[in-house]
């Protein structure tokens, strides 16, 4: 038989409809690999076998039942802890919701839900989705599945993991400043960041509300479309959602697939090609590869100027952690989560003070504390303000670039996956992994990331990822360019998760996903 | 005790000239809560009109209540007030733990409603109270600090909280600085207030009861010497619910402020608590050590942009405003300005109003109302618009004393029995069988009755003593318990006394 494990998401859908494999089959393949591999890969803070099994037997019944399913039906995913489960633990990777667990589904849940796709468990993340590397988890440090020494990206690193291991063909991430690219490059997966307000954020819990946004992880294109259009749509319960209908991405993508780009023009960021230094050689060496790439399947390259990018890391890192500031101070030890000094000797604001002291990780308080002051009366002005002012110079940048190409390209980051600890008392060093991709989150603009090539330049070949930005609402021309890359790549290599190490005693000499 | 603080008052104002502002919270009564689709009722069990919305949950996120918005451009509208063809929330960032998100979703440099004014009338005499900023907010939840000494936080054995009221609608009305309105003052704050609880009233965006805090005034004082032309510093006394407290509040604030600068002291900027028992304001916490709230946009929710043909639309609907309609019933009903004072002053114009259009006349509308209802509703400590009786009860009532079925103290019984047993005028006179006995022949054996248990009573009145006659009457009004018409029963007294009443 089959080993169900190395089907794409499409493929796995097919296999149920068709009745080749039941649902709960595929499900119990996928909770056996990360039986096999999670304790050295350290994916998933929760399994929902229970959960998991209910749902498949539920699709299985369906179909037993001669109901339609869904293009998704019976199809595993492993879902960012970041989400609320209703019954399931919800931690965001924090000590500070140890052991709650929500009494409501995000809207995301549920489209997953009510699509007939099953929720294998919750991975892990940075906690509060701050970090790229994994590493701030008050819980375990995730392995990237490419060299356990290394890390997966981040903060969305135990889903581009566990897309990566085999544990899912499928998974959810977040993104605020490109902890959905930054993980799907490093892990050799695609990962794409759908245009702000495209997908609910009702049950994502807040890091950072005016940028984040979550998206699909897969290891095709074509699968992140699928599992895209499921997510995206209006939700009445988030004032940000938009109300009117995203692009076909689907169809985009299997017209991509075609490998034709004739009449696509595709602008070469100046700013984010490395030009003052600072991103590996391998990464730019596989990133003019892939311009070669694009070019020879018909595309018209542009080079275009985005000045005002240079200053998209100082505008994050005043956004993002005043919101947060903000966004974060709900846990207070009143209604949920950790409760720390409640024992009849302190004040209530004692006990919100231990509580969050203890709570909080490192990064996270450095946050709270630098948006505490950013936003602080006298403050605001020099840096919340000018921040949100250098935010719309950068789209005025993005609209003006949009002028001259159809969509934009850049390396998704400077980096390959580093070692782990490598970068962890060296917050700028941590922080400049999203250089490429903190625009498009500070824009709102659709941005995805395709795996492009790999760099020994580190030691083991490890992956590089190639980020096509499009205009708002443009998610479309993402995935059509991604999925003619894409095409042109796997012909010409074959399926860049093949290079994955063997991590099970079960399966081939090398033990990535094929096709 | 009420003589020496006039005369302190008075005092003070050869002295000083006042200053005041008020912020006026009202709860708006939708049917759900601003950013969530919890009840809004109020006096449900704790925390069961609660969802991860109003409760801060991890992930939930707030929409705007549509109604909301368009309860306060009707309120702004009703004020004069510009309205903001776009605008945002802010966060108010705070640590509270009636905060589920220790942030407050309000309005801060972009309010939806702009300047305005409110016009108030104060013994004949018009003042003009501007009008800041109208915003919108939520309202937090309520803590009850359990043991302790104070009932408040500090020293509390433990605190319960209750987020039922967490995520109300609150509009925040803000007047600019009043000036110029002298010994006035508290009775020009206190008719601002009774006018624009009115005009909320008439807007039908809130049940306005101050008793169960959906109206809360903070009342800002400051003292200048007279003749200044800088304003002295202010203090906020909070905790000010009801018409009565504004201007008690205001008044011992005044003489508060004037001992200290009399004796060459400072008034310290600070937030003080109006205490209804003594009259008196407590320091609360200092402004000086104030928090930064650290406002900022809010992300969760887009700009309200209300269009402006909405806008023309709920200013085209807009119901006839309390100072119209007082001016139109003054002239409709012949009500001289002092009538219609008296009027406003107890609350019932509305009441007053649709009495007469029941068909009472308008002087016994106005007896009535002003009179035994009144007094009833004092007797209650409640306004005389929440008394459980209607206009047309009421007019009824006016009717049948009319046409002499009910005697006034008969009247007055029915109308207590209505009140008592909720039930309609004509069945309480019917189950108590209240009317009038106008059967001659029964008053007729009541009166020779009367008569002859009193021989003595009669010889008098036979003699001319005419005044007399009431000892009779009253015996008979008491065989007939009260049923009788008291006029009615002397005529028939006198006539079996052979009796005749002089002329003239």
């Amino acid at each position: 038989m089959t080993d169900l494990t190395r089907l794409n998401a499409a493929e796995t859908a097919a296999t149920i409809a068709s009745g080749e494999a039941s649902a709960v089959e595929v499900t119990q393949a996928h909770l056996d690999r990360i039986g096999a591999v999670d304790e050295k890969v350290h994916a998933f803070l929760h399994v929902d076998t229970e959960g998991a099994l209910k749902a498949a037997k539920a699709v299985d019944d369906k179909r037993a039942a001669g109901e339609k399913l869904g293009p998704l039906a019976g199809v595993p995913l492993a879902l960012k802890d970041i989400f609320t489960t209703k019954g399931v633990p919800t931690t965001v990777g924090s000590k500070i919701l140890d052991g709650w667990i929500p009494p409501y589904d995000a809207t995301l849940t549920t489209r997953l839900r009510n699509a007939g796709i099953v929720i294998l468990g919750k991975t892990n993340m940075d906690e509060f989705a701050m970090g790229s590397s994994t590493e701030n988890s008050a819980y375990q440090v995730t392995r990237n599945p490419w060299d356990l020494t290394r890390v997966p990206g981040g903060s969305s690193g135990g889903s581009s993991a566990a897309v990566a291991a085999r544990q899912a063909p499928l998974a959810i991430g977040t993104d605020t400043g490109g902890s959905i690219r930054q993980p799907a490059a490093v892990t050799g997966i695609v990962g794409h960041k759908p245009t702000y307000g495209a997908v609910s954020r009702y049950g994502l819990i807040a890091f950072s509300s005016s940028l984040d946004q979550a998206g699909p992880f897969g290891r095709t294109v074509e699968d992140t479309a699928l599992l895209h259009q499921v997510l995206a749509g209006h939700d009445p319960l988030d004032s940000t959602s938009i109300p009117t209908p995203g692009p076909d991405v689907v169809t985009a993508a299997r017209e991509g697939a075609r490998a034709d780009l004739s009449g696509v023009r595709i602008g070469i960021v100046r700013e984010l090609t490395g030009a003052g230094g600072g991103y590996q050689e391998g990464v730019l060496a596989s990133f003019r590869q892939a311009v070669a790439v694009l070019e020879s399947l018909g595309a018209e390259i542009v080079e275009v100027s985005c000045p005002h990018f240079d200053y998209a890391l100082a505008a994050y890192y005043l956004i993002a952690p005043s919101e947060c500031s903000s966004n974060l101070a709900r846990f207070d030890a009143v209604r949920y989560g950790l409760r720390v000094g409640d024992d009849g000797s302190h004040s209530l604001e004692e006990v919100m003070s231990l509580t969050r002291e203890q709570g909080f990780g490192a990064e996270v308080k450095r946050r709270i504390m630098i948006g505490t002051y950013a936003l602080s009366s006298g403050y605001y002005d020099a840096y919340y303000g000018q921040a949100q002012k250098v935010r719309t110079l950068i789209a005025g940048d993005f609209t003006a670039a949009f002028g001259q190409a159809d969509v934009l390209i850049s390396p998704t980051s400077p980096f390959v996956a580093f070692e782990i600890g490598e970068r962890v008392a060296d917050p700028m060093a941590m922080y400049v992994n999203d250089l490429c991709t903190l625009p498009a989150s500070l824009a709102g603009t659709p941005a995805i990331s395709v795996p492009c090539g790999l760099s020994t330049e580190a030691g083991p070949a490890l992956p590089v990822g190639l980020q096509i930005m499009a205009p708002t609402m443009a998610d479309d021309r993402c995935y059509r360019v991604g999925a003619a890359f894409e095409a042109a790549y796997l012909a010409a290599n074959g399926p860049i998760l093949a290079g994955v190490p063997r991590l099970g005693s079960v399966g081939a000499a090398t033990d990535g996903a094929t096709r | 005790m009420t003589t020496t603080i006039e005369a302190a008052y008075d005092d003070v104002l050869t002295r000083y000239q006042p200053v005041f502002g008020l912020e006026t919270h009202v709860e708006l009564g939708t049917a759900s809560k601003m950013f969530c689709g919890c009840s809004t009722e109020f006096g449900a069990d704790p925390n069961t009109h609660t969802c991860p919305v109003c409760l801060g949950m991890p992930g939930a996120l707030p929409v705007v209540n549509a109604a909301a918005i368009e309860y306060t451009i009707r309120i702004g509208l009703a004020l004069n007030c510009s309205i903001a063809s776009w605008c945002r929330f802010a966060r108010k960032n705070y640590f509270y733990p009636d905060m589920p998100k220790n942030y407050q979703i309000s309005q801060y440099d972009e309010p939806l409603c702009g300047e305005g004014y409110l016009d108030v009338e104060v013994h004949g005499q018009t003042f003009r109270v501007g009008i800041e900023r109208v915003h919108l907010e939520e309202d937090t939840g309520k803590n009850t600090h359990v043991g302790g000494a104070t009932g408040r936080i500090h020293g509390a054995d433990y605190s319960l909280v209750d987020f039922n009221r967490a995520g109300i609608p609150l509009v925040e009305i803000v007047t600019k600085p009043v000036a110029g309105t002298g010994a006035l003052a508290p009775e020009v704050a206190r008719a601002y207030v009774a006018e624009l609880r009115d005009i909320l009233r008439t807007l039908g965006v809130s049940d306005v009861k101050m008793e169960q805090g959906s109206l809360r005034c903070d009342v800002n004082t400051s003292l200048s010497p007279v003749g200044s032309s800088q304003w002295g510093t202010r203090t906020e006394t909070k905790n000010v619910n009801s018409l009565r407290s504004v201007e008690r509040a205001m008044r011992s604030e005044m003489i508060r402020q004037a001992a200290i600068l009399d004796a060459g002291g400072r008034i310290k900027q600070e937030t003080r608590h109006f205490q209804e028992t003594t009259g008196q304001t407590r320091s609360g916490r200092s402004k000086e050590e104030a928090t930064d709230y650290r406002y900022f946009p809010e992300p969760d929710l887009v700009p309200v942009a209300p269009d402006a043909d909405w806008v023309a639309e709920i200013r085209a609907a807009l119901p006839e405003l309390p100072a119209a309609r007082r001016s139109r019933l003054r002239s409709e009903l012949g009500l001289s300005a002092d009538e219609l004072q008296s009027l406003v002053n107890a609350g019932a114009v509305d009441a007053f109003a649709e009495t007469v259009a029941a068909g009472a006349p308008a002087a016994e509308a106005r007896n009535w109302w002003l009179g035994y209802l009144a007094q009833l509703a004092n007797a209650r400590e409640v306004e005389v618009s929440a008394l459980a009786i209607t206009p047309a009860q009421v007019a009824k009532v006016i009717e049948l004393v009319a046409a002499g079925t009910l005697s006034t103290a008969l009247g007055r019984q029915v109308i207590d029995a209505v009140l008592e047993s909720g039930t309609d005028v004509e069945q309480v006179i019917a189950d108590r069988g209240l009317a009038v006995v106008s059967d001659t022949s029964a008053l007729t054996q009541a009166a020779d009755a009367a008569i002859a248990a009193n021989p003595d009573v009669a010889d008098k009145v036979r003699g001319g003593k005419l005044p007399a006659v009431g000892v009779l009457v009253g015996s008979v009004m008491k065989a007939t318990r009260g049923q009788a018409d008291a006029a009615t029963v002397r005529t028939i007294l006198l006539e079996r006394l052979g009796v005749s009443e002089p002329a003239g």
